[in-house]
């Protein structure tokens, strides 16, 4: 570029603006994103009366959990963090949630479906749709009743999935916890509607103009801690129609099958028996950002739940999954 | 850079994460049906610039809903949700991302039937751009002027007219600019005060000519392709030079020690130190200091959220408004606004809604509805109410003041949504074109007279006798200078229209000092408060070089950066546009 042809001399120039002050520098699409998911944070804090955040510990969880932070500081955040655990997380996430949510001073509710894990729920025995009905969506309605919230904040993107990109900022469900997709609320500007009667309630998702990559960014950006299985190593695994399992934690082999060590990474984390991991040797940031441009597969391509029939995410969400 | 450095791998891969940092974000709509190819010409845009992943793609080859004739159906990467897959059409709006190594972009992907026009609405409210399809061999269809109507209604600044399925008119020219000549005559319908660009661009959506890359097969057009254009287009709003507005939104107070006013700059900028006006209360303060989770910051622009202590205790809530004293709101009870009513439930003149205006939430009664407006003929009727996607002009009295600029001046603050407040729901959308409330007028010149004695003591004790500020507010606008480079010939009609505009505007060439750098004129005119038109016989990128360091960035235009392949008229269209972002909003006249 011509302009910078001189730049020896462009330090002997004092920096001249007419007002003598430095002038108003453009937000890049980051800090735009940044700017509107802390006015949804504060829209959420202002409008509820008992508002809670859904944390899954994953990297968009992450995330979630800095803008909280950045929306409220120096106050710390005005609600508590909520994690729906199925109980067949992988034990580095729960390790990384007690740590991280204690350092930084933030409240933690975790809600188990206690009564399904007993009758027996899982993924091998009920299939993967029912065990997440029962384990998630189920547990989650319950826990939202449970602590009398109104309005729940989560993490999902509207890039994750076809019927997500429909979804409103601001998601308003009826009293049994359900979706419409045919009758939401319209969102013009930046005007989010939260008003409800009694036992309905809004999910809320700052998150929703942001896509993988940006979140990617930001994490690099910001340098926000995210749970170790994001990063490439050799870990012991079994490779199972198509998916590679880790087979630490429930995960009994099949007769036939053999364990192995490969170097693998998580695109994204759900429960033990449902999540495959990727083959990768991205053990850094800057690494994972590089695969991603070469990535040719959605990151939801390794969950099970998404691909049973087609349209399953929006009949999921219909019923209250998040 | 150093291609032979060694680690040079790390260094590209670190410049490129840089770069992807610094992009910045446009938004544009779509509006239309199945017909209109809009969809494929979404997943064209999607694909071609590698959003689209390869499992995706698997996905719909698979799908038994399959429609398209050819390899693949890009519509249905679009239609989300069950029910439009099965009835073919798009029934909400979904939102689509899209990444160039220049910019990020968000599409508002709408369905263009009238029965959705509050879905078009809701599209366009936030859109920086609207991307209006025609069908080459139907021409401006009422769906077509349905949609440009609705984004100029909104205030979107860049209509693109994109004139599809050129390759089943083999690529005429005669038939492309006789459409463009109809558009031009839309144009002038839907924004005779020349508020909106429009730009038509032939494409082939289904070909992917002139979508991303510029067509081999349509010679005679010289113009940018659509992807380039819409990277080119100025995002307005990241340093606007208008008063503030800063609608508080939340109170920080996590001890008795911190009280912080959290909320979303909506216009204008923020320093520490600056004075500001409390609204509706009128009381004065300074901003003691601007406070983020990243440390202080010594400026704030338009679109950040950040929290404001102030100097003095005030005692402000979420509501009201922090304005810088140079340009007060409107503050009123009457108004008058274009409304898009969203619901089934007319609006009536008895009813009383909710009323959400930036972070204000206020009652508010309509009193008479002036007539509604036929987006196809673009007629007024009289009408007793409006229905559901009925777009009308409506009278409103609150039961108490609000403050608010009209729409034409700032989005945010213009804006409003009804909720009804037995059922919750959104019912409508309005845009404020009218202060009705000449009572309250004498209020404000009352304050406003205080404010600038204040001001005028302070500025006299400052080592310069005019502030900047008080020039601007003299003119009308802020300075500015435009490097006019190798279009010269651009020079003299600019003048003249910026000057019709009203700008205090002088074009310097080199008659004035031959052979010599105008750099310095130029830096004295522009500090005496005018738009600089500058236009030397030879480049000097020296001089151009301590002109553009010389001058803050957003008040120097260089329209060698600019693509060189456009017209004349369409780069002097760009020009006149980025010189009438330089306007400061005045407080009403008459007052």
């Amino acid at each position: 570029m011509t302009q910078y042809l001189y730049e020896e001399e462009c330090d002997e120039l004092p920096a001249f603006s007419v007002e003598g002050l430095p002038s108003v520098p453009r937000l890049s699409h980051l800090e735009m994103l940044e700017a509107e998911s802390i006015h949804i944070f504060r829209e959420a804090a202002a409008s509820f009366a008992a508002p809670v955040m859904l944390y899954s510990i994953g990297k968009d969880s992450s995330v979630l959990l800095r803008l909280a932070q950045k929306a409220f500081y120096p106050g710390k955040i005005p609600f508590p963090l909520l994690h729906v655990d199925t109980g067949y997380k992988f034990p580095e996430m729960i390790e990384f949630r007690d740590r991280y949510v204690k350092e930084i001073g933030a409240e933690l509710i975790v809600h188990k479906n206690q009564q399904a894990l007993d009758d027996g729920a899982t993924p091998f025995a009920l299939g993967t749709q029912k065990c997440c009905g029962l384990l998630k969506t189920r547990s989650l309605l319950d826990a939202l009743e449970e602590g009398g919230f109104d309005a729940a904040l989560g993490g999902a993107r509207r890039d994750e999935e076809k019927s997500r990109a429909k979804e409103r900022i601001y998601s308003f469900r009826d009293a049994a916890g359900q979706w419409d997709p045919r009758n939401q609320r319209p969102e013009l500007w930046n005007y989010y509607n939260g008003k409800l009667d009694k036992g309905e309630h809004i999910r809320i998702f700052p998150l929703s103009n942001w896509t993988e990559l940006d979140v990617w960014l930001y994490i690099y950006k910001e340098n926000i801690p995210i749970v170790p299985l994001y990063f490439a190593k050799e870990r012991e695994v079994v490779v199972r129609g198509g998916s590679i399992l880790l087979t630490q934690g429930p995960i009994p082999l099949l007769p036939g099958e053999k364990a192995e060590r490969r170097s693998v990474r998580m695109r994204s984390l759900g429960c033990v028996p449902c999540t495959g991991a990727i083959a990768s040797h991205a053990d850094t940031l800057p690494k994972i950002i590089e695969e991603m441009f070469g990535f040719r597969r959605s990151e939801r391509e390794n969950r099970t739940i998404d691909h049973d029939q087609e349209g399953s995410m929006e009949m999921k969400k219909r019923e209250g999954y998040f | 850079m150093h291609p032979n450095a060694t680690g040079a791998n790390a260094s590209t891969f670190e410049q490129f994460l840089s770069q992807h940092l610094e992009r910045d974000l446009l938004r544009f709509t779509t509006a239309g049906s199945v017909d209109d190819g809009k969809s494929t010409l979404i997943g064209r845009l999607l694909y071609d610039s590698k959003a689209i992943y390869e499992d995706q793609v698997q996905s719909i080859r698979q799908s038994a809903l399959n429609r398209s004739t050819g390899p693949m159906d890009f519509s249905l990467l679009t239609d989300g949700l069950r029910a439009e897959r099965e009835q073919g059409i798009t029934i909400d709006v979904a939102y689509r991302y899209f990444t160039t190594a220049r910019r990020k972009f968000i599409i508002a992907d709408t369905p263009g039937h009238e029965q959705y026009t509050r879905n078009m609405a809701t599209g366009a409210s936030t859109a920086d751009a609207a991307v209006v399809l025609v069908d080459a061999r139907k021409g401006v269809l009422p769906q077509s002027r349905r949609h440009a109507t609705i984004a100029a209604l909104l205030g979107i600044p860049y209509i693109i007219a994109a004139v599809n399925k050129m390759d089943l008119i083999d690529y005429s020219e005669e038939m492309f600019r006789r459409l463009e000549g109809d558009l031009e005559e839309l144009a002038l319908q839907i924004s005779p005060s020349g508020a909106q660009i429009i730009q038509c661009i032939p494409i082939s959506a289904l070909e992917g000519e002139n979508v991303v890359t510029r067509s081999t097969k349509i010679p005679w057009y010289a113009g940018p392709s659509l992807l380039e254009y819409l990277e080119e287009i100025p995002i307005a709003d990241a340093s606007s030079p208008e008063a503030l507005r800063f609608p508080v939104q939340y109170v920080i107070r996590p001890d008795d020690s911190f009280r912080g006013f959290a909320g979303q700059i909506i216009a204008g900028s923020v320093r520490p130190g600056d004075r500001v006006v409390a609204l509706p209360s009128k009381q004065t303060t300074r901003v003691r200091s601007i406070v983020t989770f990243d440390g202080p910051l010594p400026l704030a622009g338009t679109g950040s959220s950040v929290t404001l202590q102030l100097e003095d205790e005030l005692d402000l809530s979420r509501g009201d408004l922090l304005v810088s004293e140079a340009g007060l709101p409107n503050i009123a009870r009457r108004f008058a606004a274009n409304v898009v009513w969203l619901h089934a439930t007319p609006l009536d003149v008895k009813k009383r809604w909710v009323m959400r205006q930036a972070t204000d939430e206020l009652r508010v009664q309509a009193t008479k509805i002036r007539s509604r407006i036929d987006v196809n003929t673009m007629e007024r009727p009289l009408a007793p109410q409006l229905g559901l996607n009925d777009i009308g002009i409506v009278e409103f009295e609150a039961t108490r003041n609000l403050s608010f600029d009209l729409y034409s001046q700032n989005r945010n603050s213009g804006s409003f949504i009804l909720i009804d407040p037995l059922t919750n729901a959104t019912v409508g959308a309005g845009m404020i074109s009218e202060n009705l409330d000449k009572a309250n007028r004498r209020a404000e010149r009352e304050l406003s007279d205080a404010r600038s004695e204040a001001m005028f003591q302070e500025d006299i004790s400052h080592a310069a006798s005019v502030a900047v500020s008080e020039r601007a507010r003299r003119s009308g606008h802020h300075p500015g200078a435009v490097w006019l480079g190798a279009r010269q010939s651009l020079a003299a009609p600019l003048e003249r229209t910026l000057f019709e505009a009203g700008f205090h505007v002088v074009v310097i060439d080199d008659a004035q000092n031959p052979g010599e750098w105008s750099e310095g004129l130029v830096r004295g005119l522009y500090s005496a408060g005018m738009i600089v038109l500058y236009s030397p016989k030879y480049t000097r990128e020296k001089e151009k070089h301590h002109l553009t360091s010389a001058i803050q960035p957003d008040r120097i235009l260089d329209v060698d950066s600019l693509n060189q392949e456009v017209g004349d008229a369409f780069l002097l269209q760009k020009i006149v546009a980025w010189v009438e972002g330089l306007r400061i909003a005045r407080p009403e006249e008459g007052r």
